[in-house]
């Protein structure tokens, strides 16, 4: 790290500009909504089956078949497709970080939004994690962890490897240096 | 004499003893449950013998070879604990690592002599090593082992060897008594904690009854009958008495909530002393289990001074102190339950803080939050008021509309008075509560996160929750105007930025 830049960093502002996530992120958060919709998408085509059937086979719910076969699904399915297109968009959008000599500012959220900072020097170990969707798109989530009980392990996801893995240098040679 | 360090011991063999009285204890609620049940017909009562007598003789072998099979080691370094009856567990605790040795003694081993020796490494809960049960003297041997080894490293370890070799370790010289409580304040402390926990417990007992005895609680009939004979008979008796009735049950439930918070107060804080000694803050207290916790000063994070609405009024407070080894409900760090406000600021200041004067500058939450928060209070009962207007006979819906008005305007009463913050150069106040204050102060040092939290409401009106990390508790300042919410944690990082505490 430039050491230079540490006499200044008290005075280094928290409100500035936001390091953006790697771009793969939004993919990322794509393939993980993906996988969690799934069960919706299987329930939606399960009711439409069961629904037929019942229309066929009762003539009180005749009415059902009205509707066109895959309307339900179909819709389901559409509803689904604009989710993954817009909320991980706008969930990456949303996050951001700033790393400083001293500090690490962490933000997130669309909707519930939150703007932490982890001051280097109370930070009591670090990590760095990559499931297997994060590997394939080649980005890793970094951890610091912290003594507080509120955010006791600060996660800033959607890194680009190499970078979570030269930020965790860094602030292990920060630690280092602080605890001398 | 260094053969002594690497000698493994047991533990004092009294304490199968106590196992095995902990066996009969567990036996008797099984034999008692068989011996009132239809299980077995005549025979029963055999049964149950059969089966006490079973119980106590598997819980005494287990205690017997557990008590075998454990062992620890006084190292150079560490102490190390092998245990286990059939799998075996070492499990090895460097000195620096052990944050402090806490002496428990319940009723049973204080008999025998015995205490449990618990070694505190600040992982919280089952990660600690207990030593259950050494004779005390090898307890406090043990304790004064541990603060030497760990605090005065090289010149230590000739002490503590002398410490070793020496058969009466010397104890460490008596502290300075900052806070103790009289019988008499014991008796006032439980007053004020009158409590009708006693009914929960028995409704539970009767529920646990119910598994194994032959009258079947849950069945309506079986009520529904007693009442109809109860309620004759109630009627019989006249309304004069009935009136007498009611008051009796009145005075008996007063009398067994104050009887039960007296004797609750009493069993955990007899003899409560808090001393100021060279390894920080002593307390002992307990009638039946005597506890005896030491926290040492630099662990203390932060105050919390805590207080209910009745005793708010006659001054009572009670001030605990956060600190990581807190983080358990059970290890909670009360070292004034029950005081003055005079009495509790020689604890702060002992412990590095001060309280709140005049010249602290308090300040509000945002108006927009007060705002949000007295139309909240409010909504629910609004709801049930324009339902109760459409549906319900006139007037009803007055009810609801008059307790939205009292909930609104508690909520304002508690922006207004009770919901405050302050910054100074050290520390951090935050004080909320309505109907008593609740304060946590904090040092700004000792913080280790700093977060601003926004609901979508807060986001479009402007205010944010200040999150602070601290160590073993939880701290937020609610309701924070924007701007304010980063002022302080501007201020607060510029504390902890000047300096590392990651080593606490």
């Amino acid at each position: 790290m430039d050491n230079a830049l540490a006499p200044h960093a008290t005075l280094l502002d928290d409100e500035g500009a936001l390091t953006r996530l790697h771009p793969n992120y939004t993919w990322a958060l794509r393939v993980g909504m993906l996988l969690r919709l799934v069960p919706l998408v299987i329930a939606a085509l399960v009711v439409e089956v069961v629904l037929a059937e019942a229309a066929q086979s009762d003539p009180d719910l005749a009415a059902l078949a009205l509707v066109p076969q895959g309307g339900l699904s179909g819709a389901v399915m559409l509803a689904v497709l604009l989710l993954l297109i817009f909320v991980p968009q706008r969930r990456y959008n949303a996050r951001g970080y700033q790393m400083s000599a001293d500090r690490l500012r962490v933000v997130r959220g669309v909707l519930w939004h939150s703007d932490t900072v982890v001051p280097l020097s109370r930070v009591q170990h670090i990590d760095v994690h990559q499931g297997p969707v994060e590997r394939f798109f080649g980005i890793a989530t970094l951890t610091l962890h912290t003594a507080g009980t509120h955010n006791a392990s600060v996660h800033l996801p959607g890194l680009g490897a190499d970078l979570a893995r030269a930020m965790r240098e860094d602030i292990r040679a920060h630690i280092k240096r602080e605890s001398l | 004499m260094s053969s002594h360090l690497s000698t493994p011991r047991r533990t004092a063999p009294t304490s199968v003893v106590i196992g095995a009285l902990g066996s009969v204890q567990n036996a008797i609620l099984p034999a008692l449950a068989i011996a009132f049940s239809g299980i077995g017909g005549s025979g029963r009562f055999g049964v149950a013998i059969a089966v006490a007598a079973a119980a106590i003789v598997i819980g005494t072998g287990l205690a017997y070879l557990g008590w075998r099979r454990l062992t620890y080691v006084v190292g150079e370094a560490d102490i190390r604990v092998e245990s286990g009856i059939i799998s075996r567990a070492a499990r090895s605790v460097p000195y620096e690592r052990i944050q402090d040795v806490s002496l428990a003694e319940p009723l049973l081993a204080r008999v025998f002599g015995l205490v449990a020796v618990k070694f505190e490494t600040g992982a919280g809960g089952s990660e600690d090593i207990t030593l259950a049960y050494v004779t005390t003297a090898e307890g406090s041997r043990l304790r004064q082992l541990v603060r030497e080894r760990r605090d005065e490293e090289a010149v230590a370890k000739a002490a503590a060897l002398a410490a070793l070799a020496a058969p009466a370790p010397s104890e460490q010289p008596a502290g300075q008594v900052l806070f103790q409580m009289s019988p008499q304040r014991l008796i006032t402390f439980g007053l004020f904690e009158f409590s009708l926990a006693v009914f929960a417990v028995l409704l539970g007992l009767l529920q646990y009854a119910d598994n194994f005895v032959d009258i079947s609680l849950w069945d309506a009939r079986v009520w529904e009958r007693w009442l109809s004979e109860q309620s004759t008979w109630v009627a019989r008796i006249g309304p004069a008495a009935q009136v007498v009735g009611a008051i009796a049950a009145v005075f008996v439930l007063v009398v067994i909530g104050f009887a039960t918070g007296l004797l609750r107060t009493i069993t955990r804080d007899w003899g409560f002393v808090l001393e100021r000694t060279a390894r920080g803050f002593r307390r002992r207290r307990g009638l039946f289990t005597r506890t005896d916790v030491v926290m040492p000063v630099h662990r203390v994070q932060a105050l919390a001074i805590t207080t209910g609405p009745l005793r708010y009024r006659f001054g009572w407070r009670s001030l605990s102190f956060v600190s990581l080894a807190s983080d358990n409900e059970s290890a909670s760090h009360a070292v004034a339950p029950f005081a003055q406000i005079e009495e509790i600021a020689p604890i702060a200041s002992a412990a590095g803080f001060y309280l709140p004067d005049e010249a602290t500058g308090w300040q509000r939450s945002s108006i927009a939050y007060r705002t949000d928060k007295a139309i909240g209070a409010a909504l629910l009962f609004v709801v049930v008021a324009g339902v109760l207007a459409l549906f319900a006979p006139m007037g009803w819906f007055l009810i609801p509309l008059g307790a939205a008005l009292v909930a609104a305007a508690l909520s304002l009463y508690e922006w207004e008075l009770r919901r405050r913050h302050a910054i100074d150069d050290s520390q951090i106040f935050a004080m909320h509560g309505l109907l008593a204050p609740q304060l946590q102060i904090a040092t700004r040092l000792k913080l280790h996160s700093v977060e601003i939290a926004q609901g979508p409401l807060a986001r479009l009106r402007g205010y944010a929750t200040l999150h602070l990390g601290l160590g073993g508790g939880e701290m937020a300042i609610r309701g924070l105007p924007l701007a304010r919410a980063r002022e302080l944690r501007a201020k607060i990082l510029t504390t902890i930025t000047a300096t590392d505490f990651a080593h606490i």
